[in-house]
């Protein structure tokens, strides 16, 4: 096995930022945000977030602020509340919180909620307990999280529940990891977890481990990198993380690796992507990985940036 | 590139787009990345965000909105990393193409088009890429002005794009949409029978199948359907021991009633049926684990059966003729838990917190 190509894969997120001329800098263009929450959180978790301009990315940032207080993927486009999350937690990365208008970024997420609890994307409506943890990190992490009706969000999210302990993205939905990870951390930070069957969800998410050590989303799917992070953390929040096996996941990943150029892919011997290296990177730092900073399974942000927002003065506010 | 595409006019050489100066886009005062669009694409963009801000709602921009968000369909073969790409879908949106199809509609709207040529245009479109949350929610949209007119069209789309990614989540999720929204619940269960018989393993079919019985306002319920319900799946667990969705379906169908789950003979006997054949019993194992969790008293059948899957190396506790009741049970639920350790070595430790947590009664 061999070991994880820290170097390579800064030098890779740094050159995505700057390449022009592949599909991958184009699709980055439209997301850029989530791009710079990807590039920049693996960049800390490999303790090397120092090699980036602060002031660059903040000022870059805050131009994507639309008026309604939500976050556009780039310049001059349409907030939603995707890039709104990734935004808040770029600048908590950087310690940055302080440029914001809480209350406004605060009340556009809460326009957002619906009578039923629910969170809808945009004013468009589009309804997905994606939206919901969404919502629930997003002002938690502002701590704002008493200006919705979190009771009524909770409600909504159980209801997407289902008979095999998983959940999906609207009631009655397939049960997938990418959802159970929304609805469990969003579980974890309203203080809610009692109200998942954490044996049977923890079953369910640990029979997600095939023959490679691979994770895959949904039954009779092939393994991919980013549910290192979607079952891995699920798994640690409802505390069954013990049941899977670890090495065999870390050996996956590594394996994912572009050893020459850096950066990780969904599966050994495919073209890698930033999305993934930010999935594998985290999902080895769930894993205790040495040499990586720890990450919080429920934030997605290092420990200490979720540390400094809720234990410290300026945290407290 | 796919052909016709090489015709393919671009905008500035277009005469009726020669009134409109382009808008590029702004990346703010200081790039972080200077990135640059493919060229044809980023003209379009161009073209809309210019048509955009002047908020003009005529046909030729409906015309844009179409050509822009068909970059993102498979029409356009941008490079073959493409597919690879909608892999990324999960947790994405194309943001300016958000803004597109937020536009689009806006058109729609204003220019009070027939929205079932809109229908047929998402349809095309998602002949290319169907993996694109964009283009379902606006066929919601659509579909949701159409009303129940859209029913027949909207299952009838789904169906297309499942007959080629029967786990395609999205189709899944709108068909669910539908039917709650448009009805035609009618024919649902047949058509997830229709793709069992397909593939046994599908997951998203089995998640139909019970969202079908305990919501169809036609079936009565999950108390109603179990009794049919149970016999159908008794056959695919029997076809298919190793069927993950089968097994946790079969379950489902007691929900909340564990004592009728751990009482009825079909459970149990389906069990033992597997343990005999002595191939892919993981979760005919399983099963009876929980069932003696929950209160189960295994028969000599059972144990005999138990007893025959141990290896010779294994860890067991050994059965005691003399013993009798719950000791007897708890000695089974523990040779349970080791035969399982060894044959599903990947859930090791699962198996061992098992065992460690077996109450005393089992």
């Amino acid at each position: 096995m061999g070991e994880l190509a820290t170097e390579k894969h800064v030098r890779y997120i740094l050159s995505v930022e700057k390449r022009k001329d592949n599909f991958e800098s184009v699709v980055m263009e439209h997301l850029r945000m989530n791009g710079a929450y990807w590039g920049l959180t693996t960049l800390d978790l490999l303790g090397k977030l120092h090699s980036v301009d602060v002031d660059e990315v903040v000022s870059w940032l805050m131009s994507c602020q639309h008026e309604s207080g939500g976050f556009g993927g780039n310049v001059g486009h349409d907030p939603h509340i995707l890039y709104t999350l990734s935004a808040v937690q770029v600048l908590a990365l950087f310690d940055k919180l302080n440029v914001i208008d809480v209350d406004k970024v605060t009340s556009y997420i809460v326009s957002l909620q619906n009578e039923d609890g629910s969170f809808s994307g945009d004013m468009w409506g589009e309804v997905d307990t994606r939206f919901s943890y969404i919502a629930i990190c997003c002002l938690s992490i502002l701590h704002c999280l008493d200006k919705i009706n979190v009771e009524k969000a909770v409600k909504y999210i159980i209801s997407c529940k289902n008979m095999d302990g998983g959940f999906g993205c609207t009631p009655g939905g397939e049960s997938h990891a990418g959802q159970i990870f929304c609805c469990v951390g969003a579980l974890a930070i309203t203080g809610s977890l009692d109200l998942v069957d954490k044996d049977l969800l923890g079953w369910w998410l640990c029979e997600r481990q095939v023959k490679s050590g691979g994770l895959n989303g949904r039954p009779e799917k092939l393994p991919d990198v980013c549910y290192s992070w979607w079952v891995l953390s699920s798994l640690i929040m409802i505390d069954r993380v013990h049941w899977i096996s670890k090495e065999k996941l870390i050996k996956f990943i590594l394996d994912c690796q572009d050893t020459e150029n850096g950066g990780i892919s969904d599966r050994p011997d495919d073209a890698v992507d930033v999305f993934h290296t930010f999935f594998g990177v985290a999902g080895l730092s769930l894993l205790e990985y040495p040499g990586l900073k720890p990450v919080d399974p429920a934030y997605a942000l290092p420990v200490d940036v979720v540390n400094r927002i809720f234990f410290t003065k300026e945290g407290l506010k | 590139m796919k052909e016709g595409e090489q015709q393919r006019v671009p905008l500035r050489e277009r005469a009726e787009w020669s009134d409109v100066t382009p808008l590029p886009q702004n990346d703010g005062p200081n790039p972080v990345v200077p990135i640059q669009y493919t060229e044809d694409f980023s003209q379009v963009m161009d073209y809309f965000r210019a048509v955009y801000l002047a908020d003009e709602r005529s046909p030729r921009a409906l015309a844009l909105t179409a050509e822009a968000v068909q970059f993102n369909s498979g029409n356009y073969t941008v490079c073959q990393v493409r597919i690879k790409f909608f892999r990324l879908r999960l947790f994405l949106f194309i943001s300016s193409l958000l803004q597109v199809w937020h536009f689009r509609r806006l058109l729609l709207e204003s220019l009070k088009v027939d929205l079932n040529a809109e229908l047929d245009f998402v349809e095309r479109m998602a002949a290319g890429n169907s993996k694109n949350y964009q283009m379902w929610h606006h066929r919601r949209w659509v579909a949701e002005k159409l009303g129940p007119e859209a029913r027949k069209n909207e299952l009838e789309f789904t169906k297309k794009i499942l007959s080629v990614d029967a786990k395609h989540y999205h189709a899944w999720s709108h068909r669910q949409w539908v039917l709650q929204a448009l009805g035609g619940w009618e024919d649902e269960l047949n058509y997830c029978t229709e793709l069992l018989k397909e593939d046994i393993f599908n997951n998203s079919a089995w998640n139909q199948r019970y969202f079908v019985i305990t919501r169809s306002p036609f079936l009565g319920g999950l108390k109603a359907m179990r009794e049919s319900e149970v016999l159908y799946t008794i056959e695919a667990i029997i076809a298919y021991p190793e069927n993950e969705s089968s097994w946790r379906y079969l379950r489902g169908l007691y929900k909340g009633e564990t004592t009728s789950w751990v009482n009825d003979p079909q459970v149990s006997s389906v069990c033992l049926k597997i343990l005999r054949t002595k191939s892919n019993y993981v979760f005919a194992l399983s099963t009876i684990l929980d069932l003696i969790c929950f209160g189960y008293l295994p028969n000599e059948d059972f144990r005999d059966a138990i007893d025959a899957l141990k290896t010779a190396d294994m860890d067991k506790q050994n059965l005691d003729d003399n013993e009798k009741g719950e000791q007897q049970n708890l000695n089974i639920a523990q040779n349970i838990c080791s035969i399982l350790e060894q044959v599903d070595p990947i859930r090791t430790n699962y198996w061992i917190w098992r065992k460690s947590r077996l109450p005393l009664s089992a």
